[in-house]
């Protein structure tokens, strides 16, 4: 059965006219599903019950619950989804005084195969599609206490980017969640087509996964630097207009020895150089079978002070639900390890 | 930008996996990539060149998708037919430098291109496939002699590695030193095999990996 949940106000519309109801129907059901957060159709109690009956033959609304869910210390939780009959997906709850956010996965593993995340060692099974995208959030108990959605769960957001961006719209439109797109942002590694796309298409936020401004070393981090390089990547944001409220934000894990040097922020400083941006750092915890590690705290301290000295704005994320391995990937690897075949 | 080019040849390697030759519009490096697009504005994707640089085409290897949007039809493509093929781009690329090239499935193509580039000559090839017929272009990389592994999960056959080829590194002497060692295909098994090389003490910058999405 197909899910209804997550389906755009156009689609909601072609549906009811494709089932012989009236046209409005379509904004009947968008308003049952994301303002009054119904989980059944025979809820939808002001369409006619034939209506209603002939909907239930094809559709669902196709909400799932967690499957499990771990709590740290610091009150970040992470939940477990499953998806199909072998994949599992995650999602991070992260509260923080007046702030609650939610990071989001959109794909079932991943492709890119970063060196230093945990999801890329479970392969790429398949894309999330929007309603399932938007079911992390709708089916989070913490739903109403949410005031930010990232999107730097499991999976690059922009490789499955249709899904993605329908979710964006599910989410701020006036018939559906409402949210202002300076709530949400998207996280990608820059695979510039999509980036592109989805800087035309949406007002979101969006933050790139740099790690480090020199493309030798970048492209043994991440093999995505074989396909698209940064200098790409930068001269795309560039042509962007960011002097409004959208903001644009650099990721950079800093890792002992390898990217945490003065020759970094000097190179840092100079391809950012026309930019208004953050640089948010953010300190490595440890995978199985890496062969990197995390920096030091003072000389992490002092990569963000020169970093700030140079006029590059710059912040040290706080590690959130370190015992219970809230970085991406961990949990749900550990579910798919006993299922898995091979074929290479 | 994308060029309009006539394509020459459209073979079937195995089932529903499809070589596509068409005219060369520019110049590339082993190991490089192209954007191609049946139509204007209609679906794109990107694939490893498999041809060399000195040959007067240009190919390049895809298995269909059923749900895909480009590869069903791609797969439908004729001789005379035009295709739309952006600039080569990407720096995966091949070199003089000893190496071992590990490739699954149609992960082959760049390795293709640089063994018909003529870099073949200090290159260790390791090809992880499920069938026999898995092997692309093996009559032509089999002039690489013992250079030249097949390791094969689901059949057996003379001069084949039965199993995965994660399991043929495992078992086999690895050089940590003085090699580069190239991945492509899924990402699985770009993941797999460098967290094995890797246990292997291989260093990762010595690791140098393309992945398909």
């Amino acid at each position: 059965m197909e899910s209804l949940f997550g389906k755009t106000l156009a689609q909601l519309t072609q549906i009811a006219i494709n089932n012989g109801l009236p046209k409005f129907t379509g904004r009947q059901m968008a308003e049952w599903l994301y303002k009054k957060q119904i989980a059944n159709i025979s809820d939808m109690t002001n369409i006619a019950k034939q209506g209603r009956e002939r909907l239930e033959v094809k559709y669902t609304v196709g909400l799932t619950p967690p499957i499990k869910v771990q709590t740290s210390t610091d009150g970040t939780k992470k939940y477990l989804y499953t998806h199909g009959s072998r994949g599992f997906i995650e999602a991070a709850y992260i509260p923080d005084d007046d702030r609650a956010t939610l990071c989001v996965s959109s794909q079932v593993g991943c492709k890119m195969g970063c060196l230093f995340c945990m999801t890329g060692k479970q392969g790429f099974q398949t894309h999330l599609t929007a309603g399932e995208i938007l079911n992390q959030i709708r089916s989070l108990p913490e739903r109403d206490q949410l005031t930010n959605v990232v999107y730097m769960g499991m999976g690059e957001p922009l490789d499955n980017p249709d899904e993605v961006l329908q979710s964006l719209e599910v989410l701020t439109a006036g018939w559906g969640y409402a949210w202002s797109p300076k709530r949400i942002t998207v996280s990608t590694i820059g695979i510039i087509p999509a980036m592109k796309r989805f800087l035309s298409e949406s007002d979101c936020h969006l933050a790139i996964s740099l790690h480090t401004p020199f493309e030798d070393e970048r492209r043994k981090l991440m093999p995505i630097e074989n396909v698209y390089h940064l200098h790409d990547v930068i001269d795309a944001v560039k042509e962007w207009d960011w002097t409004h409220q959208r903001r644009i934000s650099f990721e950079y894990i800093v890792f002992g020895g390898l990217n945490d040097t003065p020759r970094h922020v000097n190179e840092l400083v100079r391809i950012l150089n026309g930019i208004k941006c953050r640089i948010n750092l953010i300190r490595f915890h440890p995978i199985p079978d890496t062969p990197l590690h995390g920096t030091d705290e003072a000389t992490l301290q002092y990569f963000k002070t020169r970093l700030n000295e140079k006029g590059v704005l710059c912040t040290i994320r706080a590690s959130r639900g370190q015992d219970i391995y809230a970085a991406c990937g961990l949990l749900s690897t550990k579910e798919l390890m006993s299922h898995e075949q091979k074929d290479y | 930008m994308r060029y309009q080019c006539t394509v020459l040849k459209n073979e079937l390697l195995a089932p529903g996996v499809h070589l596509i030759s068409f005219e060369k519009c520019f110049p590339f490096k082993a190991g490089q990539m192209v954007t191609i697009a049946l139509s204007v504005n209609g679906p794109k994707r990107l694939y490893s060149i498999a041809s060399g640089e000195p040959e007067a085409v240009m190919s390049v290897i895809f298995d269909i998708k059923p749900e895909g949007a480009l590869t069903p039809p791609f797969a439908l493509i004729k001789p005379g037919d035009t295709i739309f093929c952006s600039q080569p781009q990407g720096s995966f690329l091949g070199s003089e430098e000893p190496a071992f090239w590990i490739a699954s499935g149609t992960g082959i193509a760049p390795f293709r291109s640089m063994f018909r580039t003529g870099l073949s000559s200090n290159k260790t090839l390791i090809h992880g496939g499920r069938f026999l017929y898995s092997f692309y272009f093996q009559d032509e990389l089999i002039a690489m002699k013992h250079n030249y592994i097949r390791c094969c999960t689901q059949e057996s056959g003379a001069g084949i590695f039965e199993g995965r080829l994660t399991r043929y590194l495992r078992e086999t002497p690895l050089p940590v030193l003085g090699f580069k060692y190239y991945l492509c295909g899924s990402a699985e098994m770009v993941v797999d095999t460098r967290d094995l090389l890797i246990s292997r003490s291989i260093p990762f910058e010595n690791i140098i990996s393309e992945i398909y999405f």
